[in-house]
C-alpha cells in the first residue's frame, strides 16, 4: 500500500508524466480492445464497405474525443477561454498551447487504433473485395463464366467470410493480396505521423523557442494556481466550519468557552494530568448536561447557525492585552490598532538600527 | 522502496544513462514489433519486392524518427544551436558532440530491426525467390499452366496449392535464408568491428582534453535546462500560492493588526486558534465567500504579488541607555 502511494505521489507531483501514463494507459487499452474484437464481416455488397470502414474510423473518433474527456486540462482550457477579462488580461498563445499539448495526447490512442488495424488487413479486405479483380491475381481467368454483374458481385463479397466461399486457393490469394495493400498503408500512416510529430518538436525550437518557455510556464502557472485556489478554499472551508461549530455551541450553552484554560486551578497536580484534564474540559465546548446537548443536537437540524463569525469575540481580547502591555514595556515603538479602524490600512513598523 | 528510490535518483541525476536506458528500450520495442507483425508475402511477380524492401526500410526510418524525438539530448542541442550568442558564447564542439550522441543512439532501434530482418530471412524470401534459379532445385511443378517467373513467386507461400506434397518451396527458402543469415552476421560483424575501430582510434585522433571539456559542457547545458526547469516549476507554484493568499486577504473587510508580540507579553493564545485564524485570511462570512468566489472567476488579480512578498514585517529594537542598539527581533 505504502508502494503504491509512493508511486501515485511520484505520479501526481509531475503532472506531465501523469497525463503521459494516461495517454500510454489508452493506447494499450485501444490495442487491447481491438485484439479482443471480433471482427464480424457481413459479406453483403451493400454492407460490406460501411462495416469495413466504418470500423476504421469510427473507433479512432470514440477514443479522441475520450482522451479529451480524461485530460484535466480541458476544463482549465474552457475556463480560461471563457473568463472575463477583468484585471487580467488574456494570452491566446497560451490557449493554444494548452489546445494543442491536449490535442497531440488524444491523438495518440487513435493513432495506435488505425495502425493495428490497417496492419491486419481484415477491415481493408472487408471494405474492398468487391473491386478486386480477381481474376487479374489469380490468373484464372474462367472464375466468373456465365455469371452476372450481380451475382459476380455477391461473390466477390464473400471473400472475407471463410465459411461462405469455398475456393480457398483464390480466397487466399485474395486476402494476402489485399493485406499487403492494407499493410503498406499502415506503415505509410505510421511514417507520417512520426514525420509529423518530428517536424513539431525537432524543428520548432528554431523558430519560437523564447516565445514558447513563456507560453509554457504561464499555462503551467494557471493549471497550479487553480489547484492552489482550491486547496485555499478547502482549508478556509474547514477553519470556517471548525469557528462556527464552536460558535455555535457557545451559543447554546451560553458559556464563553475560556481560550486560555484555568491557570488557577485549584490542585497542584503535574503538568500532564492538568493538560489531559484541561484538553477534556475544552472539548465539552461548554455543553455539560442533557439538556444543553438536546437542545444542541435538535437546534442543528430546524435552526441552523448564520454563515457569519463573530470577530470581537476572538481578536476582541488579546487586542485590548496587547494594547495595553505592549505600549507600555516597548517605549513606544509598537503602535497597536482596534478593530474599528477603516479597511486596508498598512502599519509600517521600523526599527533603529 | 529506499532501494528504488535511489535507483530512480542515480539514473535522474546522470541524464547519459536514461538516454541508454530509452535507446535500449527502443531496440526492443523494435524486436516484439517484429515479431508481431504479421508479415505477408503477396506471392505476386509485380509485388514482392515492393512490398519486402519496403518492409525492411520504412519501419527502420520510423524508429529513426522515433529515436531521435525520445531523446533529450535533440532539443538540448536545437536548443544551443540555435539562440543568439547574448553574453554567452557558442559551444560549437558540444553541438557536435551531442549531435554524434544522439545520431549513435537514434541509429540502434532500426540496426536491430534490419538485423533480425536478416537473420529471420522471411523478407529475404519474399523478395529474391524470383531471382532464384529453378534448375538448381528438383521438384518443380509443371503441370499447372503457369509460368516459372509466376511459380517461383509463389515460392514464399508455401501452403499455396501448386505446392501440395512437394518440398521445393521448402528447399529454395532455405537456400534464400542460407544467404540472408550470412548478410546479416557479416552486417553485424562488420558493426562491431567498425565500432571497436572506431573506439581504439579515437584517442589518437581527438584531444583527450579537449574531448574531456566538450563531454562536460554537454552534461552541464543538459543539467542547467533541467535545473531551469525545475526552478520554474516552484517558482510558479509559489507564486500561485502568493497571489491567491492575496486576493483572499484583499476581500477583507476589517483591518486588524496581527502582531507577533515579543516574549514579555505572556501566550494567552493558543496555537490553533492561530493557525485558524490565519486559514480564514479574514474571510468569515457567507456573502464574503460568494463574493470571493464570484469575483475570482469575473475578475481574476492581476499577477502581481509585490505587496504580500515585500510586506513590512515589525522588527523591535532594544537600546541600552545611552542609546546604543542592543538587538532586533523580528
Amino acid at each position: 500500500m505504502d508502494k503504491f502511494r509512493m508511486m501515485f505521489q511520484f505520479l501526481q507531483s509531475n503532472q506531465e508524466s501523469f497525463m503521459n501514463g494516461i495517454c500510454g494507459i489508452m493506447a494499450l487499452a485501444s490495442a487491447q480492445m481491438y485484439t479482443s474484437f471480433e471482427f464480424n464481416c457481413p459479406c453483403m455488397p451493400e454492407y460490406n464497405y460501411t462495416y469495413g470502414i466504418g470500423l476504421l474510423t469510427i473507433p479512432p473518433i470514440w477514443f479522441f474525443m475520450l482522451g479529451f474527456v480524461m485530460n484535466n486540462n480541458v476544463s482549465v482550457l474552457a475556463e480560461e477561454w471563457k473568463r472575463p477579462t477583468g484585471k487580467r488580461k488574456k494570452d491566446p498563445t497560451i490557449l493554444r498551447y494548452m489546445f494543442c499539448s491536449i490535442t497531440q495526447r488524444s491523438l495518440i490512442a487513435p493513432a495506435v487504433w488505425v495502425s493495428v488495424t490497417l496492419m491486419d488487413g481484415k477491415s481493408f479486405l472487408c471494405a474492398f473485395s468487391i473491386n478486386l479483380d480477381l481474376e487479374k491475381i489469380t490468373g484464372n481467368y474462367s472464375l466468373f463464366r456465365g455469371m452476372s454483374e450481380a451475382e459476380r458481385v455477391r461473390l466477390l463479397a464473400r471473400i472475407p467470410c471463410k465459411d461462405l466461399f469455398d475456393q480457398q486457393e483464390i480466397r487466399v490469394a485474395a486476402s494476402r493480396y489485399i493485406k499487403c495493400f492494407s499493410q503498406a498503408c499502415g506503415w505509410m500512416f505510421l511514417l507520417m505521423m512520426t514525420l509529423t510529430a518530428f517536424l513539431i518538436r525537432a524543428i520548432r525550437p528554431c523558430f519560437t523557442q523564447a516565445a514558447f518557455l513563456k507560453t509554457k510556464y504561464w499555462s503551467h502557472y494557471i493549471d497550479i494556481e487553480r489547484k492552489m485556489f482550491d486547496d485555499t478554499c478547502k482549508e478556509h472551508a474547514k477553519s470556517f466550519a471548525k469557528v462556527c461549530i464552536q460558535q455555535y455551541f457557545e451559543g447554546i450553552s451560553g458559556e464563553i468557552r475560556s481560550f486560555h484554560g484555568h491557570r488557577s486551578s485549584k490542585y497542584d497536580s503535574d503538568d500532564e494530568d492538568e493538560d489531559k484534564r484541561k484538553s477534556d474540559e475544552e472539548k465539552l465546548l461548554g455543553i455539560r448536561a442533557q439538556d444543553d446537548m438536546n437542545k444542541v443536537l435538535w437546534n442543528w437540524h430546524t435552526c441552523k447557525p448564520a454563515l457569519a463569525l463573530r470577530k470581537d469575540e476572538i481578536d476582541g481580547e488579546n487586542n485590548g492585552q496587547l494594547n495595553g502591555v505592549a505600549n507600555g514595556a516597548a517605549n513606544g515603538f509598537v503602535k497597536g490598532h482596534t478593530p474599528e479602524v477603516e479597511k486596508r490600512e498598512w502599519a509600517v513598523y521600523y526599527s533603529k538600527v | 522502496m529506499e532501494r528504488l528510490k535511489l535507483v530512480l535518483q542515480y539514473f535522474q541525476s546522470n541524464s547519459e544513462s536514461i538516454s541508454n536506458v530509452i535507446c535500449v528500450i527502443l531496440a526492443l520495442v523494435s524486436v516484439k514489433l517484429y515479431t508481431s507483425f504479421d508479415f505477408n508475402c503477396p506471392c505476386l511477380p509485380q509485388y514482392n519486392k515492393l512490398y519486402s524492401l519496403g518492409v525492411m526500410i520504412v519501419p527502420p526510418i520510423i524508429l529513426f524518427f522515433l529515436g531521435v524525438l525520445v531523446n533529450r539530448h535533440t532539443g538540448i542541442m536545437m536548443d544551443e544551436w540555435m539562440r543568439p550568442v547574448g553574453h554567452r558564447t557558442k559551444n560549437p564542439a558540444a553541438v557536435k558532440y551531442l549531435f554524434s550522441a544522439m545520431l549513435q543512439r537514434a541509429l540502434l532501434a532500426p540496426m536491430v530491426w534490419i538485423l533480425v530482418t536478416l537473420l529471420d530471412g522471411k523478407i529475404f524470401i519474399c523478395a529474391f525467390s524470383l531471382t532464384v534459379d529453378p534448375t538448381l532445385f528438383s521438384g518443380l511443378p509443371n503441370n499447372t499452366g503457369l509460368d516459372v517467373i509466376k511459380i517461383m513467386a509463389k515460392v514464399p507461400c508455401k501452403e499455396d496449392v501448386i505446392f501440395r506434397n512437394s518440398s521445393f518451396p521448402k528447399a529454395v527458402s532455405r537456400y534464400v535464408r542460407c544467404y540472408s543469415q550470412a548478410i546479416g552476421w557479416s552486417t553485424l560483424l562488420f558493426l562491431i568491428v567498425l565500432g571497436a575501430v572506431g573506439r581504439l582510434v579515437k584517442p589518437c585522433i581527438d584531444d583527450h582534453g579537449t574531448f574531456l571539456q566538450t563531454r562536460y559542457w554537454s552534461n552541464y547545458l543538459d543539467v542547467e535546462q533541467k535545473l531551469f526547469d525545475e526552478t520554474c516549476v516552484l517558482h510558479a507554484r509559489d507564486f500561485a500560492r502568493k497571489c491567491v493568499v492575496q486576493f483572499f486577504e484583499d476581500m477583507r473587510e476589517d483591518a486588524v493588526i496581527r502582531l507577533p508580540y515579543p516574549a514579555l507579553i505572556t501566550n494567552t493564545k493558543d496555537e490553533w486558534e492561530d493557525e485558524e485564524e490565519e486559514r480564514l485570511h479574514g474571510i468569515s462570512k457567507q456573502e464574503q465567500m460568494d463574493r470571493l468566489l464570484n469575483k475570482w472567476y469575473y475578475s481574476k488579480p492581476e499577477l502581481d504579488v509585490t505587496r504580500i512578498a515585500h510586506r513590512p514585517r515589525t522588527c523591535v529594537t532594544w537600546e541600552d541607555r545611552d542609546g546604543k542598539p542592543l538587538f532586533s527581533d523580528v
